[in-house]
């Protein structure tokens, strides 16, 4: 067993050792190394100022994530490669290309956003030569600028797509063979590592078995993946954590397989790994995962985690509970797979036993003749939490009735929720306007929401509703729902 | 001389008037730029936190700070008691503002006492060990809630007062009576709140200080020690955002910091978490305007009788220019015949309300153009034919009188509008949206063309005053110092330019130089987009100065007429010689030519009684207008931006790059305070919006999709401003009503246009909705 964990930070190898479970990235980053290129904002995930660039070894080989560095912990780095602003410009101090563009382009003015925007648009510029408008503002979406109102970032994006000089320049593609090696010369070390610091432990197991062990014998620990809820527990809450068990190395735990039957998608599947699967299954649940958090949020963040934790306003339920999914809860001995519904059995308690994780979760693919539609509804666009989200999935008999429907909504309850009195009133019923207009009310006997600073309750009880109608009108084939980009643009 | 040994250009890099790049863009694309938090600390520099009441309105029965004592790291903790000069941090001078609280609480927030710590980390942690007593005592936290409890103002209100606006309300054929909610807004500086304070011998202190106001900051430290303000330097090289936020609320912090490095006699830094700062640190004020307006069948006004009342916070702070501005704004660009405006400061339980960009001014505009909405559907005709009735006239008209009894003597609105009309098609568009609308049973669109006139000055006649420093050194390289702070807006690239151009030298020969109160003193806070237009003629002043003394030499030393002295680029022609500019300047030094100069300017013309309610308080005025289509879904309230023009009037632009940044940001800035970005505070009276996670700035995607920004070239300030350019720092975010507006548009289609919308702000989904839903039951 290693009491030390392995990273790769710009250039350098870094071995740690001496660290506590809840230390972050970027105070890493800022305190101990003086890398002050990366910026706090906001210690949340939400602003974007401490974005860097995480790399590490997938199935489709290395793959540069950008990701939050204000809430990623260092006991999630093992086994990758770190990459901060300052490892962008070139050996002589040309700017790199991005750098440049943003330059030219007027992108800057106060220039605190400024690295984690360049940041992002490397992130982008690595993956995409050619980025639609829908793709930047994607990848910007987690990234907040106060001053230039975005259009000279933007265009910054859409002028550098095209500049890729000799890739001797750029520092990750000069570099990339010899990284690769480093990084499987680090994972082929197997063996859990603990790492302690005054007490308090990261464990980062070698296996989901060595995982399932370690929750056996210590069912308290706190369970990471992403850290985007986690995180905010330490920057904002203040929590002591006194041992953490990583999990987001484990890839045996972020598989998407697809067959006929429907999707199974691991419980460390990231939102961005989930997201291309999903939207070609299941194109309005694609839309929905574009719009949870920020691009470095959906790198970090898991569908797993989203259940786990158990939020009432957690986006993936709705549709997943709409679409019937199963969740498959793993021990050290043995597995049981539960309706993912009755996993949330009030606020703030989950359907998990003390040693149990969340290990995948089943989407059956909606039938042939079904309507399937997720909506969320919130105050700004993207990157913000719900206000409620609900899901819609519907299929008629030949007669024009309906012949099974579910409906789940978050935001309106203590747990995300089916509006059963709702279903039971539809059901059987012809699928016209006079129905949903009678079957309406009906959805407040399923919820009694609250109000607070993201909506009132007459706002989330009219909304939930109207999207009804909205659900009934698109069925009908009028599309009704506002969107920046059309499919095609996209 | 050698001739060969230099090149000649035929101009120099970096004039006035030139589109150049940030002169820190380099340095923050890679990460280089240092903000305070990034300077490298001096060793055992210490951390602060903040103890924070959890009452809105309470007496402090018992404060138990053991636990936060013993708590690992913990070097000392400071109380109100500690304060060895004034517990104070009012800067009104009316003793309002306890930097401390010690008797009692008069906010959810409110700072009770503050930790020292080895680490930021164990300053936060111990901060939250404190056992606080409370009695507590009725509180409010809105408008409403301080109109029902006969809630005292915090300042003296201003009226504003022409003709007889009550005899000619009656008098006039028609009427509306009505009443707008507008909300604040929070600053959201990516870079928060700063200090950090380095102890020096016998009094004296060094505070860099991430401030709008380095001189207010260095009055504060030196009132809060006790001791001369010649014993307190503050410097700030820059911020990452300010938008008025940094303008008073930076003082705490630094007085706090500074307070604890003279005790420990260690450098301390203090650097609160994002959601202390948002909780802390005061936001653009939340208004409640009743109006009546009166006027007749041709949309022509009358007369107007409206209230501005303002959710102020519990001290007064900035709230008296604050809402002294709104009411000089409640005109918009339209002339009242008659007009009594009378402003409401109310006190409320919340942190106290500040400067943010446009001061109270766009405000004031949002209820004019709300009062122009009413008559357009009450006579069902476009918003837009009855703003160009209502337009200021031109001199000589009997339609320039402004209610500060100001005239209008510059106004290029009428042909703002017009050109903007023009080039974004608005009537055929209009026509095409209505169109559209009428066979859209969810979707529905709007459109609206909104005009900005913004008065340019301080209205506290005294803050329109700077000053700079100019340095030449042997080698000919320039040291630039002036009393304006850079947060982004480029004001330091252009007083440069100002600079070079004087010299007529390459601008990377001017070394642009933090902002200290030690060489250049009183100055103003960079403020009402007054930077350039002060601290431009102030370097201007300083460089000019020079350059006499300069002449002068050439003339003595080459003996000839001054005529014969010309400065070319990089060099200058003397009689027949041409003689490079460091040559030079090095002859001048060997001729003992004094090369350094401060330099001074104070705005013309201005003067102000607001007792009277009359006087200039603004040099002149900045135009312009946005036209906005947005479109929005009946079902659910939400919406989208689909296409902005903009028209904006910089006069002569020193930076037409650095304009236009401003205006983009500023318009994007102005549409999230009248849209996503909303405070909401609990039945406690807490704010339960306070990091980005909860508090929803613009992004990326909520930018208009279609966004064409344009100045008016042919502008150039009638006034003799520096360059003939104008401000650029506030008017534009005014622009962005054209959004809310066109929003109301697409909102009262479900009523045929016949009914205003009468939409409150911030147009979050909720509210529009509910707007939607309203005017279906009245269509």
């Amino acid at each position: 067993m290693s009491e030390a964990i392995r990273f790769i930070l710009n250039a350098e190898e870094v071995t740690l050792g001496d660290f506590g479970p809840t230390e972050t990235l970027l105070d890493y980053l800022r305190l101990k190394r003086r890398l002050t290129g990366t910026k706090e904002g906001c210690a949340e995930g939400d602003c974007g100022a401490c974005t860097v660039l995480v790399g590490r070894l997938t199935e489709h080989g290395l793959r540069y994530e950008s990701v939050n560095a204000c809430i990623r912990f260092l006991g999630s780095l093992h086994g990758t490669h770190v990459v901060t602003v300052e490892h962008l410009a070139g050996r002589d101090g040309a700017l790199h290309p991005v750098q440049q563009a943003m330059v030219d382009c007027h992108g800057s003015q106060c220039g605190f956003c400024t690295p984690g925007f360049v940041m992002s648009l490397y992130g982008l510029w690595l993956s995409n030569d050619a980025p639609t408008r829908a793709e930047i503002e994607s990848a910007l979406q987690g990234n907040l600028c106060r001053c230039t109102g975005y259009e000279p970032i933007v265009k910054a994006a859409e002028q550098v797509a095209a500049n890729r000089p000799s890739s001797l320049f750029d520092p990750l593609e000069r570099d990339r063979i010899q990284i690769m090696a480093k990084l499987w010369s680090i994972q082929s070390e197997n063996g859990t590592i603990v790492v302690t610091k005054d007490g308090a432990r990261s464990i980062i197991p070698a296996s989901v078995a060595a995982f399932a062990e370690v929750l056996a014998e210590e069912p308290k620990a706190t369970i990471v993946a992403g850290a985007t809820d986690v995180g905010l527990w330490v920057t904002k809450q203040m929590r002591q954590l006194d041992a953490v068990i990583f999990i987001n190395h484990l890839t045996e735990l972020q598989s998407v397989e697809v067959d006929e039957n429907g999707i199974t998608i691991g419980a460390g599947v990231s939102y961005s790994q989930a997201l291309d699967k999903i939207a070609d299954e299941i194109p309005a649940f694609g839309r929905l995962i574009d719009r949870i958090g920020g691009q470095q949020v959906r790198n970090m963040g898991t569908i797993g985690g989203n259940i786990a934790n158990g939020s009432p306003i957690g986006d993936t339920p709705p549709p997943l509970i709409a679409l019937g999914a199963e969740l498959t809860l793993r021990t050290h001995s043995g597995r049981r797979t539960i309706p993912l519904e009755d996993f949330f059995l009030s606020y703030g308690k989950q359907d998990r036993l003390a040693g149990e994780f969340v290990e995948k979760v089943f989407v059956p693919r909606p039938r042939d003749n079904s309507h399937f539609a997720v909506y969320k509804i919130s105050k700004r666009r993207d990157e913000d939490i719900s206000a409620l989200c609900g899901a819609f999935n519907l299929r008629l008999d030949d007669e024009g009735k309906v012949a099974s429907i579910r409906i789940a909504f978050g935001g309106m309850a203590g747990t995300p929720k089916r509006a059963s009195h709702v279903e039971q009133a539809l059901l059987g019923q012809a699928w016209s306007w006079g129905v949903i207009s009678a079957v309406r009310d009906a959805f407040d006997q399923d919820y009694q929401p609250l109000s607070d600073w993201r909506a009132s309750a007459e706002y989330r009880s009219l909304t939930a509703k109207n999207l009804l109608t909205r659900f009934f009108l698109e069925t009908a084939g009028q599309g009704h729902e506002l969107r920046r980009f059309e499919l095609e643009e996209a | 001389m050698d001739k060969s040994t230099f090149t000649t250009k035929p101009i120099i890099n970096g004039p006035m008037h030139a589109p150049l790049r940030h002169d820190s863009a380099h340095k923050h694309v890679t990460g280089t730029a240092d903000y305070i938090d990034d300077i490298p600390e001096p060793i055992g520099t210490l951390h602060m936190g903040l103890g924070l009441s959890d009452r809105a309105h309470a007496e402090l029965v018992s404060i138990d700070l053991s636990a936060v004592e013993t708590a690992p790291g913990v070097v000392c903790v400071l109380t109100g008691e500690d304060i060895p000069g004034f517990n104070d941090v009012a800067s009104t001078g009316r003793h309002d503002e306890p930097l401390l609280a010690t008797k009692d609480v008069q906010f959810h927030g409110q700072p009770i006492f503050a930790v020292v710590a080895e680490t930021r980390d164990q300053a936060r942690r111990a901060a939250r060990l404190a056992r606080i007593q409370y009695r507590d005592l009725p509180h409010w936290t809105d408008i409403d809630g301080a109109r029902d409890n006969g809630a005292p103002l915090v300042v003296e209100p201003m009226v504003l007062k022409r003709g007889e606006p009550q005899t000619e309300i009656e008098k006039a054929p028609l009427r509306i009576q009505g009443s707008m909610s507008i909300g604040g807004q929070e600053h959201f500086y990516l870079e928060g709140q700063i200090a950090l304070a380095i102890p020096g011998e016998d009094e004296d202190i060094i505070v860099w200080s991430s401030t709008q106001h380095p001189s207010e900051v260095q009055h504060m430290v030196a009132h809060v020690l006790g001791i001369a303000n010649n014993a307190v330097e503050v410097r700030t090289r820059r911020m990452g955002g300010g938008f008025g936020g940094k303008e008073t609320q930076g003082n705490h912090f630094a007085a706090l910091a500074a307070v604890a490095a003279k005790k420990l006699k260690r450098a301390v830094k203090f650097r609160p978490d994002r959601d202390e700062d948002m909780t802390v640190t005061g936001k653009r004020h939340d208004f409640r305007v009743d109006y009546d307006v009166a006027f007749d069948e041709d949309g022509r006004i009358h007369a107007v009788d409206a209230t501005y009342a303002a959710r102020c916070g519990f001290s007064a702070d900035l709230s008296g220019p604050v809402t002294d501005r709104a009411l000089f704004h409640a005109d918009s660009s339209y002339f009242y015949p008659h007009v009594h405006l009378t402003s409401q400061p109310l006190k409320t339980h919340t942190v106290s309300n500040t400067a943010f960009r446009g001061f109270g001014g766009p405000q004031g505009v949002l209820g004019a153009e709300r009062m122009i909405e009413e008559i357009a559907y009450a006579l069902g005709k476009d918003p837009l034919e009855i703003r160009k009735l209502n337009f200021y006239g031109q001199q000589g008209s009997d339609r320039t009188a402004t209610p500060y009894h100001q005239e209008v003597e510059d106004n290029v609105i009428a042909r703002i509008v017009e050109e903007l009309e023009s080039s974004c098609d608005y009537q055929a568009r209009r026509q095409a949206i209505i169109d559209f609308n009428a066979n859209s049973p969810v979707i529905r669109k709007g459109i609206a063309l909104t005009p900005v006139k913004f008065g340019i000055s301080f209205t506290m006649t005294a803050y329109n005053q700077a000053g700079a420093l100019v340095h030449i050194y042997q080698d000919g390289s320039i040291h630039l110092n002036h009393g304006g702070t850079e947060m982004g807006q480029g004001l330091y690239t252009k007083v440069a330019q100002v600079v070079a151009d004087t010299f007529q030298v390459d601008i990377d020969r001017v070394k642009i130089t933090a902002t200290t109160t030690g060489k250049v003193p009183n100055t103003s806070a960079t403020a009402a987009s007054s930077g350039s237009d002060l601290n431009g003629m102030a370097a201007y002043d300083a460089a000019r100065q020079i350059k006499e003394r300069l002449i002068d030499f050439a003339c003595r030393q080459w003996e000839v007429d001054r005529s014969e002295v010309e400065f070319l680029p990089n060099r200058l022609r003397i009689g027949g010689e041409i003689v490079p500019f460091d040559t030079f300047v090095r002859a001048a030094y060997y001729g003992r030519v004094h090369l350094s100069a401060a330099g001074f300017y104070k705005t013309p013309k201005i003067h102000w009684d607001r007792e009277a309610g009359r006087g200039r308080p603004f040099y002149y005025f900045s135009y312009g207008a946005a036209c906005s289509e947005v479109s929005i879904d009946t079902l659910t309230g939400e919406y989208l931006v689909d296409r902005t023009d903009i028209l904006h009037d910089v006069g002569r632009s020193l930076n037409p790059a650095l304009d236009i940044g401003q205006i983009e940001g500023g318009f994007v800035q102005g549409m999230g305070w009248l849209t996503t970005e909303e405070l909401w505070w609990d039945a406690k009276g807490r704010l339960r919006t306070h990091a980005p996670s909860t508090y929803k700035i613009p992004l990326a995607s909520d930018r208009p999709k279609e966004f064409n920004v344009k100045l008016a070239e042919w502008s150039e300030n009638a006034e003799p401003t520096i360059g003939r350019s104008k401000a650029v720092g506030e008017p534009p975010f005014v622009l962005a009503i054209s959004v809310f507006e066109a929003i109301s548009m697409a909102v009262a289609s479900v009523a045929d246009y016949t009914v205003c919308p009468r939409l409150d702000a911030p147009a979050t989904p909720e509210r529009v909705l509910m707007a939607v839903e309203r005017l279906k039951q009245m269509g």
